[in-house]
């Protein structure tokens, strides 16, 4: 890995980083992968995020659905842990809370495959500093 | 009351400032906090930026410290500048000790670059070239968070030598804690850092001054540091349209207790109560009435159905008889006993004083006797008076912040909930039912079928009766475990 040197620098990981803005920064930049990325706080954790996590990237393989499973930090929902985002193809990320294993399953079959309604969404409550 | 940034006024009552990536990015991969804008602060601020310049910035955006003393950030970075020495030092405080608080442990481990970003602005801001992370060892996943992020960074010449190309250096190391709530008080934090008894000394001289060695050292709170770069990315302007007059930006707060949404969130300065338990809470859980939401942890207070309204910031939480602290806030319910609550914070500063200054050690020892009596039933009007002295008297003398702040939860549930300590004191009554020794069960004759179920459930034989026949409990005998008012099917047994 070259050091950061200057300004540009920084661009150019930026760059290489979302060559689409909305796909917020992961490596993988191909447009038709499903993005999940799961709440790894310690309440997550603590939760058996890891265990959906673990679930969720076995599964998506599996069945053969193009996607970039993350982990990603506390998303602030304590009360509802596990929580995973999921963004589809050109959409807006959705929130799922209670997330266990089972409710992982329903998810990809249900909402990532049919696009169908799956409970436990959690409305985005609060602004980000863009906005 | 509360402006948004200049942007239109959103539907929203949160802000995510310090928490803008956690639960965004993986913090493990420091190419996602790099294309959400990460190091760019850092890059502006060394190769365009005068350190005076920074300063100016953050003492311009009002910022005000996040640990719970609200001093202004911006001031503490100038004074360990002008201080001149050959080494200076950058402390992050992240000895998070209230109990139900997890803001700072939530952001090291979903945004640990942010605060290192932070740090190295502030290092080259003050003249320091040297950053240390204490933090408590029972953060394991953000100590380990921490680490690769400091790796990480360092891997792509963001922490070392020569950073952006300039002849700065800064570079960080992590101290562990052992989870001493003492240790949060930056004298005493320092201490323990040198390997001394996490003990405090009294300011001045102000770490600013003689801190880490005796060097220059500027010590700041993990949610401080996170607003950081996002000041300087978006400028003091935009960080002081939010909040309030005297409290800028936003604070994170964790909530806990009797509330339906428990978990984090992030409020612009000069939202109400109200509007954090109810509309972003979601209000009781099992739509029980609310009683009081305790703030500032054990140097806090608790406020009552009377403060819901007050707009959340510094100066008018400690004018509520509470404080902001660092961030927790528990919310209590009708079956929550205030003299319970009192006592259970004491009992922790009671385990928590270091016991180098005898008003804290003694006086919070005493208080806590004086609040276990009433719980029993044992306490007398006197006692109540009691409380009020000696909570102003350890107030008035002892060294530090703990001590000095430790009566709070006694005095405020004094002010606010008198009557709920005078029915202990005189009707030996604990209206909320969770003082063992001041509650009586009973047996209705009328629901009573004579099952036997409770005389064989209870452990200490207190119940006695035939078979079909009306049961009796013992009062002398009954432990009150509630083991009998469980087991009945027939509603027959009650607790007053």
């Amino acid at each position: 890995m070259t050091k950061i040197k200057t300004l540009a620098d920084l661009e150019r990981i930026k760059n290489e980083m979302r060559s689409d803005k909305d796909l917020n920064g992961s490596q993988d930049n191909s447009e038709n992968a499903v993005r999940i990325k799961v709440g790894m706080g310690t309440s997550g954790i603590a939760s058996g995020a890891r265990d959906v996590m673990d679930f969720l990237t076995e599964a998506l393989e599996k069945r053969n659905i193009e996607a970039v499973v993350s982990q990603t930090g506390d998303m602030g929902y304590s009360y509802a842990e596990p929580t995973i985002e999921v963004r589809k193809p050109g959409q807006k990320p959705v929130v799922f809370g209670y997330v266990d294993v089972k409710k992982a399953d329903l998810i990809i079959e249900k909402y990532i495959k049919l696009g169908e309604e799956v409970e436990g969404i959690i409305p985005v409550n609060y602004q980000t500093i863009d906005d | 009351m509360t402006n948004l940034g200049g942007s239109k006024m959103s539907q929203h009552k949160q802000i995510r400032i310090a928490l803008n990536n956690c639960g965004v990015i993986d913090p493990e991969n420091i190419k996602e906090y790099i294309a959400r804008d990460g190091y760019l602060a850092l890059g502006k601020c060394l190769t365009e930026m005068k350190p005076e310049d920074i300063i100016r910035e953050i003492k311009d955006s009002g910022l005000r410290g996040r640990g719970g003393g609200g001093f202004p950030a911006g001031l503490k970075w100038e004074i360990a500048a002008k201080n001149q020495a050959d080494q200076k030092y950058v402390v992050c405080n992240a000895d998070e000790g209230d109990p139900g608080a997890f803001m700072d442990r939530s952001i090291l481990e979903g945004d640990p670059h942010a605060v290192l970003e932070a740090m190295a602005i502030c290092g080259y801001s003050m003249g320091a070239t040297k950053g240390l992370i204490y933090i408590r060892a029972e953060y394991p996943l953000a100590i380990e968070r921490l680490k690769i992020a400091i790796e990480q960074a360092r891997e792509f010449g963001l922490l070392g030598k020569n950073l952006f190309g300039t002849d700065f250096e800064f570079d960080i190391e992590i101290r562990y804690g052992a989870g001493a709530f003492v240790c949060g008080e930056e004298t005493a934090l320092i201490h323990s850092m040198e390997g001394l008894r996490g003990e405090p000394t009294i300011k001045p001289p102000y770490p600013a001054e003689s801190g880490y060695f005796g060097k220059p050292t500027n010590v700041n709170n993990v949610e401080t540091y996170a607003n950081v770069p996002i000041i300087l990315r978006k400028g003091a302007n935009w960080f002081n349209k939010i909040g309030t007059e005297k409290s800028k930006g936003t604070k994170v707060f964790a909530l806990a207790g009797k509330i339906k949404n428990v978990g984090l969130v992030e409020v612009p300065m000069g939202t109400t109560l109200r509007e954090v338990i109810y509309e972003i809470g979601g209000g009781i859980e099992n739509d029980k009435k609310f009683k009081a939401v305790q703030t500032g942890g054990p140097s806090g207070g608790c406020l009552t159905e009377k403060h819901l309204d007050t707009p959340i910031d510094f100066d008018n939480l400690v004018q509520a008889g509470s404080m902001m602290g660092s961030g927790g806030m528990i919310v209590m319910d009708e079956d929550n006993c205030m003299v319970s609550v009192a006592k259970f914070y004491l009992e922790f500063t009671v385990e928590e004083s270091c016991g180098k200054c005898s008003p804290c050690r003694i006086g919070n020892k005493r208080l806590y006797e004086l609040l276990d009596r009433i719980t029993q039933g044992k306490g007398e009007m006197e006692d109540l008076k009691r409380l009020r002295n000696m909570s102003n008297v350890i107030k008035d003398t002892s060294l530090c912040g703990l001590g000095q702040t430790s009566p709070n939860p006694v005095l405020s549930t004094l002010d606010n909930f008198y009557d709920e300590y005078v029915a202990h004191v005189v009707d030996k009554k604990c209206i909320a039912g969770q003082c063992k020794d001041l509650m009586t069960y009973f047996v209705i004759e009328e629901n009573c079928v004579g099952c036997t179920a409770c005389a064989r459930v209870c452990p200490v034989g207190a119940i006695t009766g035939e078979k079909k026949e009306v049961h009796y409990i013992n009062p002398e005998i009954c432990i009150k475990c509630g083991a009998c008012e469980e087991r009945c099917k027939f509603d027959a047994i009650i607790v007053k």
